[in-house]
């Protein structure tokens, strides 16, 4: 590999597949729309179970309704970011067609490509979406709303949170790329990852909504450090010093899973077999 | 039908090709379901009940919301694929074949993975009458019975839906996934737990509680009205405007090109 050579190049280059990515998931208008209200309905329908939940038992809920009703909108908002459901189908195409061939010809490194790439596509997505979601949820009568931040902390710890968490889960997609090396059949891994970090993540119910029991163990998997963290530190959930805790967690998952990915792709691409063309 | 057996019987041999994926797409199968399942499970283990539902009550209703949606979709995703059965055309080859079009567009694609969930929601069924410490009594098993072939008519009938809109704009709407799949979701708890406007929708609109509130407040034992049993036979009439959009899609259906 010629790597080495390119590096001062690096930085430019990723910005523009970034670029490239972005610009191209920016053009599904139409998709999008249909999506919002997809997922205003399941925002709406999600905030009514638990309504009923609440009203049923307010004490044995364990963050108040307004931290909830937050979470559940800020989750739909930014759902193209966490959610672990949203891959490239070219990336698994590319390794089972045979394109990485192509892929590996170029003076870049492979790994770096595809995390830029997979970053662009949930941003753009994101984009597109965040805004008209947010802003219906703000109109909402106080409890079943979004409101502000508690204070400026809460508000700039769920931006560096939630900038390390969606690192989390493009570190974690990765590795579901990288498995199709070895199975050449992408489906059912990445059918097993996904819900298990759907649920692990926070998905299904937040995580204070689990046993105390199970909750500490959960918390500390990387699952955790995806939307979790910043969903729960926007509305108070999580607050003070814990919102280093946790975002120093982050971080240590981040490196983690991108120390792992590069690795496995440097065993990977060692024993890649390009099968006809 | 016997025809429809030796299409699926060509699926199966295909799948089974690729064995190991294909077992590992049926336990991912199994786990989003799973999900669902533990996600009630913690709740009720904080909140015990939900509007006076008991947990043993939604796991009833929602083994049987899964199982009439496993059962349609396992026999009527073809329909999924639908958009692009038009896109490339193969809906000319399929219109020139002299057999119902209904019959061949839902063969030309059966989804094997989707046994995972298929057995999922009978283990569930299952472990949901056990636990329901009902009384199971002929009326009963009727109930249950319509109920869960309401939910397949219900359910198949959305996914006929889904392909007629596909002929107008030639590709899927993801709104409509809120009618199936995120029926399948929120259907778990009686629909009564979301309010009335909820109600209303899933009544008049899309005709939920038919197979699913009503028979199951006899089935649970709430009320006495047995007729609340036939409700979901009043559901299937839901077949009646699904159809006639379906004919009419066909109806105006102009070819692609390609």
């Amino acid at each position: 590999m010629k790597h080495d050579k390119y590096k001062d190049n690096n930085l430019r280059q990723y910005l523009s597949f970034f670029r490239m990515r972005f610009i191209a998931g920016l053009q599904y208008r139409a998709a999008a729309l249909s999506g919002i209200s997809t997922q205003f309905a399941w925002g709406v329908l999600g905030l009514l179970l638990y309504k009923a939940f609440y009203e049923t038992d307010p004490n044995a809920f364990p963050m108040t309704f307004q931290a909830l009703a937050s979470y559940l909108w800020l989750q739909q908002a930014f759902l193209s970011l966490f959610m672990a459901w949203i891959l490239e189908n070219e990336i698994f195409q590319t390794i089972t067609s045979g394109g990485i061939a192509y892929e590996l010809c170029r003076p870049i490194d492979l790994y770096g490509m595809w995390f830029v790439r997979s970053m662009a596509n949930r941003l753009s997505k994101a984009v597109l979406r965040c805004m008209p979601i947010l802003i219906f949820a703000a109109f909402l009568p106080s409890p079943y709303g979004i409101g502000l931040p508690p204070d400026p902390i809460a508000g700039l710890g769920f931006l560096l949170t939630l900038v390390l968490g969606f690192l989390v889960v493009v570190a974690f997609c990765m590795l579901v790329y990288i498995s199709t090396f070895f199975t050449y059949s992408p489906t059912g891994i990445r059918m097993v990852a996904i819900s298990v970090v759907e649920f692990l993540s926070g998905g299904v119910i937040p995580l204070p909504f689990l046993p105390d029991k199970l909750r500490w163990l959960v918390e500390l998997l990387p699952f955790a450090s995806m939307q979790n963290v910043p969903l729960r530190v926007y509305s108070g959930d999580i607050s003070g010093m814990d919102i280093l805790a946790k975002a120093g967690l982050q971080l240590f998952w981040v490196v983690a899973l991108i120390w792992l990915g590069q690795s496995i792709t440097r065993v990977a691409l060692k024993r890649v077999v390009v099968q006809g063309g | 039908m016997s025809l429809y057996m030796k299409f699926m019987g060509i699926h199966l041999k295909g799948a089974m090709q690729y064995k190991i994926s294909y077992l590992l797409t049926m336990l991912g199968q199994f786990l989003v379901s799973f999900n669902v399942f533990l996600g009630i499970l913690f709740m009720f283990d904080r909140f015990h009940e939900v509007k006076s539902y008991r947990f043993s009550e939604v796991l009833l209703c929602y083994s049987i919301v899964l199982f009439s949606f496993s059962f349609a979709e396992m026999f009527m995703r073809g329909f999924d694929a639908f958009a692009s059965t038009i896109g490339n055309g193969e809906f000319d080859r399929i219109l020139l074949r002299p057999r119902n079009i209904i019959l061949l567009v839902v063969s030309s694609k059966i989804d094997f993975t989707r046994f995972g969930r298929m057995i999922q929601a009978v283990i569930i069924l299952i472990y949901g009458i056990r636990k329901s410490e009902l009384v199971w009594g002929p009326a009963r098993i009727l109930t249950l019975l319509l109920m869960i072939a309401g939910g397949v008519v219900i359910f198949g009938c959305l996914f006929l839906v889904y392909a007629s809109i596909c002929f107008f704009t030639l590709e899927g709407l993801e709104f409509m996934n809120i009618l199936t799949d995120g029926a399948r979701e929120y259907g778990r708890y009686p629909f009564d737990v979301y309010g009335k406007a909820v109600m209303r929708f899933c009544t008049y609109l899309v005709p939920y509680t038919l197979f699913q509130y009503y028979p199951f407040q006899y089935l649970i034992g709430r009320t006495d009205r047995l007729y609340y049993l036939l409700y979901p036979l009043i559901g299937c009439l839901f077949m009646i405007p699904c159809l006639v959009l379906w004919r009419f899609g066909v109806r105006h259906y102009q070819s692609t090109g390609s």
